[in-house]
């Protein structure tokens, strides 16, 4: 016993980078990681601190404001010290890790503003806090946007689709989100309420790095909008994965327009392939103006490859990410453009 | 840092305690409540054993705060068996059809199944794998699971067959 019991209780048995492992999670740890966890100090095996030894996070102040202007406002008092949590899948992980330490925790769960989904004519509104149980559950929501529910099917598992918001799965700037790039593919719109009222900004220009946003600290996302896609038009959402409830190894979104046999527009995003989501504009319009014949989709694909970046991790190698990302692309290509009438399933 | 007030509803029954904020749901159903039937697995919302029915959602009570549950409305596996103390009808599959082995999971299993059939009352197999999805068994393999909810879709639909 006694090596294994004494590097544990000096400490030493590090596993490496913390990296992120599942969907709305983060992590799986040794014990004796977890009980150091963030503070970095060794704790002796048996220590009886309750605190220390249970897998929980540093106190906080909790807040469970009844308006958007009170929530702005908890943000504007407290500045760096206050998070905002919706399903908290992602975030409560991370404060069970010691890895954010959030004094004042604002719920946003009474918001009614933030809840709802609506359909008008030529825009979607979906409220940050509509779960992806939700997404799925909305008929009209997957009769006018489809590409929706087959994307929030693929993300996580069950549970956490109950709990998991569209508000912090795009706002998070996680690059293993699978709506952020889904939210680039149908050119959305994130409106963000903040101290000095309401602006929008286009899921396009949102990402800045990994969890870096064109967000302000004293903003929230409140909502996203996104046009009504054109009558007739294909759609996929195509994710690899190694089990239910992980990250994207490769994941593609896209969209396909047509008129009178061609196709007029598309749009490609990638999932996970670099510290931001990937549109392919480039790629896309290899797509355009023509009849989606194997040559163009096959150039759709080579473009996009292009202007991904993905990182070797636990889920391979960049040679392998790449090949991946090639052939989940070109899966998505094909399905939407069945689903347009253009051209065989392939 | 100063506790607070928490008032919920478990099992049909209103109960209050004073809590840290951060205390992980799951800590306070089982160590203030001692409500032990929802179980302790990953601790990291990976494997679903602390499965809890809250406000109509299958929920992982390791990745809630208790602040957050305040006034909800939760039932465990303890608020599935029927008012005179036996076995409810997922439950007892679960027995006929040998849905677990160590009976780690179980009452995640069942706590979660109990949502699904509420939301599908007459699932297909390949449904009940992908709504179970997110609970993890390390002995059955599954197949007496899925053979056990199948079961109780059938047995739950007839029974509502025979009082209409």
């Amino acid at each position: 016993m006694s090596l294994v019991r004494e590097s544990l209780a000096n400490d030493d048995l590090r596993f490496g980078v913390i990296s992120p492992w599942n969907e709305g999670d983060v992590t799986c740890l040794a014990a004796s990681e977890r009980r150091s966890s963030a503070q970095n100090k060794p704790v002796a095996i048996g220590a009886s601190d309750w605190e220390e030894t249970h897998l929980i996070p540093g106190a906080f102040d909790y807040h469970r404001p009844a308006s958007v202007a009170a929530a702005t406002a908890l943000l504007a008092e407290h500045g760096d010290d206050a998070r905002v949590i919706a399903g908290g899948h992602s975030l409560i992980p991370m404060m069970k890790l010691r890895m954010a330490d959030v004094p004042h925790l604002v719920d946003l769960r009474d918001l009614t503003d933030l809840r709802g989904i609506s359909v008008a004519d030529d825009v979607i509104r979906i409220g940050a806090m509509v779960t992806q149980h939700e997404i799925i559950s909305d008929e009209r929501l997957a009769a006018t946007a489809p590409i929706l529910r087959e994307a929030a099917l693929q993300i996580a598992d069950p549970q956490v689709r109950y709990a998991g918001t569209v508000g912090g799965n795009v706002a998070n700037g996680d690059p293993g989100n699978d709506m952020p790039g889904l939210m680039q593919c149908v050119d959305a719109g994130f409106e963000l309420a903040g101290p000095d009222g309401i602006r929008v900004v286009a899921a396009r220009d949102f990402y800045e790095s990994a969890y870096v946003t064109a967000r302000a600290d004293g903003e929230i996302l409140t909502a996203v909008l996104i046009p009504v896609p054109p009558e007739g038009a294909g759609w996929a959402y195509e994710k690899q994965k190694r089990k239910i409830g992980d990250y994207a190894t490769a994941a593609a979104a896209v969209t396909i327009a047509v008129e009178g046999g061609r196709c007029t527009s598309a749009s490609i995003a990638m999932t996970n392939l670099s510290d931001v989501p990937v549109w392919a504009e480039t790629a896309a319009g290899a797509l355009a103006g023509g009849p989606l014949d194997a040559d163009s989709r096959t150039a759709a694909v080579a473009a996009t490859l292009d202007v991904i970046d993905p990182a070797a991790d636990n889920r391979g190698p960049v040679e392998f990410k790449k090949h991946v990302a090639g052939i989940i692309l070109r899966r998505a290509i094909d399905r939407a453009a069945a689903r347009a009438g253009l051209g065989e399933k392939t | 840092m100063s506790k607070m007030h928490v008032k919920l509803t478990v099992n049909g029954r209103e109960v209050e305690g004073l809590a840290e904020p951060r205390t992980l749901l799951i800590h306070f159903l089982r160590e203030d409540l001692r409500i032990t039937g929802p179980h302790i697995g990953c601790e990291t919302s990976h494997c679903g054993a602390c499965t809890i029915d809250m406000d109509g959602k299958s929920v992982k009570s390791c990745t809630v705060f208790v602040a957050q549950a305040d006034g909800a409305d939760i039932t465990t596996v303890e608020g599935l068996t029927n008012p005179d103390g036996s076995l409810g009808v997922i439950q007892e599959m679960f027995k006929e059809h040998h849905g677990l082995q160590c009976g780690f999971c179980t009452p995640g299993m069942i706590t979660r199944a109990h949502r699904l059939l509420q939301e599908n009352s007459a699932p297909t197999e390949a449904e009940v794998r992908f709504g179970m999805a997110g609970n993890l068994c390390r002995c059955t393999g599954y197949q007496n699971i899925v053979k056990a909810i199948l079961a109780s879709a059938d047995m739950l639909n007839a029974a509502k067959e025979a009082a209409e």
